[in-house]
């Protein structure tokens, strides 16, 4: 289907597809198996220009807005969802100093993550505050000109990976939500290290590691924003990433489809290709029309933030639930599309259906988004 | 320093055929690309522009057409682009392309460094590079596999030889064509894209670099194309098995047969 891009906007697309053709896709079964980090394909996108797409112009970016790395990252999760992964949790742990970072933070921090010469990274869940983020037990206090960080982060993407971590910290937990603060953490400051690399289902291509805060001491002007709106800033950063997680669904899904309808043509028995029989033709009519339904979502929530509406979480919570779990159910079918092959790893659709998997938890969980757009309609007929 | 990298606009290799009949590549259909040992060149000159600063012209004698792949350079790196075109360059060798390029050259003012690839994977004759170095009256090294340039220094290059290397000196200027070992090139990005998109490209014609017209085209070329065919490989292999011993008496037995 036409979306009506414009000239930039398929420029976009046909860089991030050269990209993922010619770098992620030969290379995606190797970085799964190994669980190497794609330094290499990460330098690559980096030099193409394509980690400053949504930040202004002014930082060093392209000045682009979601939309647009919405474009990129639909290309970039049709090649491997674990590649398009530590690209997009860059840009989301970029998102807190671009919503609520001071001018001096921006232009200390941004241009070097529009270049990507340095990775970010954001620093929310732990083992008690996954969906239920008031259970964050990472402190900072301030000592003189100092903050102090104390605390443990769990299963953070580019851990270990990126230089810069935009990390939540309660500052006064009796004020509850409103006593969470955002820091930007470096790589190299005192007293911040790593945990070990997490073993996972899919997405493998990516680093899940933990930070851990021993009396991490930071400069003062590292706080992002004022102080206690650590969760307001958490809130504006997942709008506007979300949109993000939804089209690697959409990569994913169209992905899938690709094998799937391509194997269906040349796979023969019973004398004929199986593309003819309409059980299998139904089936992938369904994942086509599901695919393109998602993409359609997504397209739009993306340009609906990108408008600068006042409200923008229910769109991206719907965008992200529609088109994660099509992906799901895509990839589950396409599995089933190439029968016996398509469970074997010679074959990419059963990666794609371990990777489909995290769609569905990170960024917020499908049930948390259903929340989100339920507490919405409440509001809305009030 | 000013870098001229010249390049080509081949067939892409993956489509060509040739056409039984006629003897010549069958090019209907058939998408065109940078050559791709141009590529490597293209690289290059940008690596020496980022570490050593200057501008990067690319330059190429073709059909208007060929304008494509002058602004895909520029999207991986090169500043400006000339498009040396005229109805009068049609059916040029080699002798008559390394005059137009190097009346084209002179016209904007010459160049510190000129790369080139190899050789055109469609010609093959690898002779473009050498002549045009002579026409401009500058040394050059073929099949370089590595520079190492610094500033007020002459430049130190890496011949490939089929037995190894020749390391040799030179001062600019100079011309060098490039192997695929010098490097890797780069994809476009997205601001090489948008600057290519709004890219004014150069056009030079036959009157515009003042040259003679005996010396252009068909009319310059002295090289006569009487055949093209695809060779056939006409080697044939027998495998000698068996113990030594009796590998030795067949041998022995197939050379006494031979001689």
């Amino acid at each position: 289907m036409d979306y009506f891009l414009t000239e930039e906007q398929q420029m976009i697309v046909d860089l991030s597809r050269q990209i993922t053709d010619e770098l992620i896709i030969p290379q995606r079964a190797a970085l799964d198996e190994s669980e190497d980090f794609p330094g290499a394909i990460l330098d690559a996108i980096a030099k193409a220009d394509l980690f400053g797409v949504y930040i202004p112009e002014e930082y060093g970016g392209f000045g682009a807005g979601t939309f647009e790395i919405v474009l990129a990252l639909e290309q970039f999760g049709r090649g491997c969802v674990g590649v398009a992964t530590a690209f997009a949790a860059s840009a989301l742990g970029a998102f807190p100093i671009l919503v609520a970072g001071s001018e001096e933070m921006k232009q200390k921090y941004l241009p070097d993550i529009a270049s990507g010469a340095k990775k970010a990274a954001f620093a929310l869940t732990e083992a008690n505050a996954g969906s239920d983020a008031s259970g964050i037990q990472t402190t900072a206090v301030l000592d003189g000109e100092e903050w102090v960080l104390n605390g443990t982060k769990q299963w953070i993407t580019n851990a270990g990976e990126a230089k810069i971590y935009t990390v939540v910290a309660m500052t006064d937990r009796a004020k509850g939500p409103r006593g969470a603060s955002m820091f930007v953490v470096e790589d190299s400051d005192p007293g911040f290290s790593y945990g070990v690399k997490e073993k996972k289902l899919g997405i493998r291509a990516s680093s899940t590691r933990e930070l851990i805060f021993k009396d991490c001491r930071i400069p003062k002007e590292r706080l992002i924003g004022r102080l206690g709106t650590g969760f307001i800033t958490v809130m504006k950063t997942l709008d506007k990433s979300r949109p993000g997680i939804a089209v690697l669904g959409v990569g994913l899904g169209q992905a899938a489809l690709d094998e799937a309808v391509r194997y269906a043509k040349q796979r023969v028995q019973f004398g004929k290709p199986i593309i003819s029989f309409q059980a299998v033709q139904h089936m992938l009519a369904d994942m086509a029309i599901q695919v393109e339904a998602a993409r359609a979502i997504v397209y739009a929530a993306a340009r609906h933030i990108d408008a600068h509406p006042k409200d923008m979480s229910k769109a991206s919570s719907m965008c992200k639930v529609f088109a994660t779990d099509m992906a799901m159910k895509v990839t589950v079918d396409a599995v089933q599309v190439l029968g016996g092959y398509g469970y074997m790893r010679d074959y990419p659709v059963e990666k794609m259906m371990r990777d489909a998997k995290i769609l569905q938890i990170y960024e917020g969980t499908n049930q948390i988004q259903r929340n989100v757009v339920g507490q919405e309609l409440n509001k809305e007929y009030t | 320093m000013k870098i001229i990298v010249c390049i080509k606009q081949v067939p892409d290799a993956k489509d060509v055929r040739l056409d039984p009949k006629t003897n010549t590549l069958a090019r209907e259909g058939v998408q065109s690309i940078i050559n791709p040992y141009d590529r490597h060149a293209l690289e290059e000159a940008v690596r020496i522009k980022e570490n050593m600063g200057g501008t990067v012209t690319v330059m190429t004698m073709g059909p208007p057409q060929a304008e494509e792949i002058l602004r895909e350079a520029v999207s991986c790196g090169a500043d400006e682009a000339v498009l040396v075109s005229d109805r009068a360059f049609a059916g040029a060798d080699t002798l008559a392309t390394t005059y137009t390029l190097s009346q084209a050259i002179k016209k904007i003012g010459g160049a510190d460094l000129i790369l080139c690839g190899k050789q055109a994977i469609d010609g093959d004759t690898a002779q473009v590079g050498p002549g045009l170095a002579v026409r401009m009256g500058m040394p050059y090294v073929t099949c370089v596999r590595k520079i190492s340039a610094a500033k007020d220094k002459p430049f130190i290059v890496e011949r490939l030889m089929d037995d190894g290397y020749d390391e040799i000196e030179i001062e600019l200027p100079a011309l060098f064509t490039v192997v695929k070992e010098i490097n890797e090139p780069r994809l476009p990005s997205l601001k090489g894209k948008m600057k290519a998109k709004k890219l004014s490209v150069t056009t030079l014609t036959a009157a515009d670099i003042n040259a003679d017209a005996s010396q252009l085209g068909l009319k310059g070329s002295p090289t006569w194309v009487v055949r093209v065919f695809a060779p056939q490989f006409k080697g044939q292999r027998t495998m000698i098995q068996g113990t030594v011993q009796e590998q030795v008496d067949q041998l022995a037995e197939k050379i006494l047969e031979w001689c």
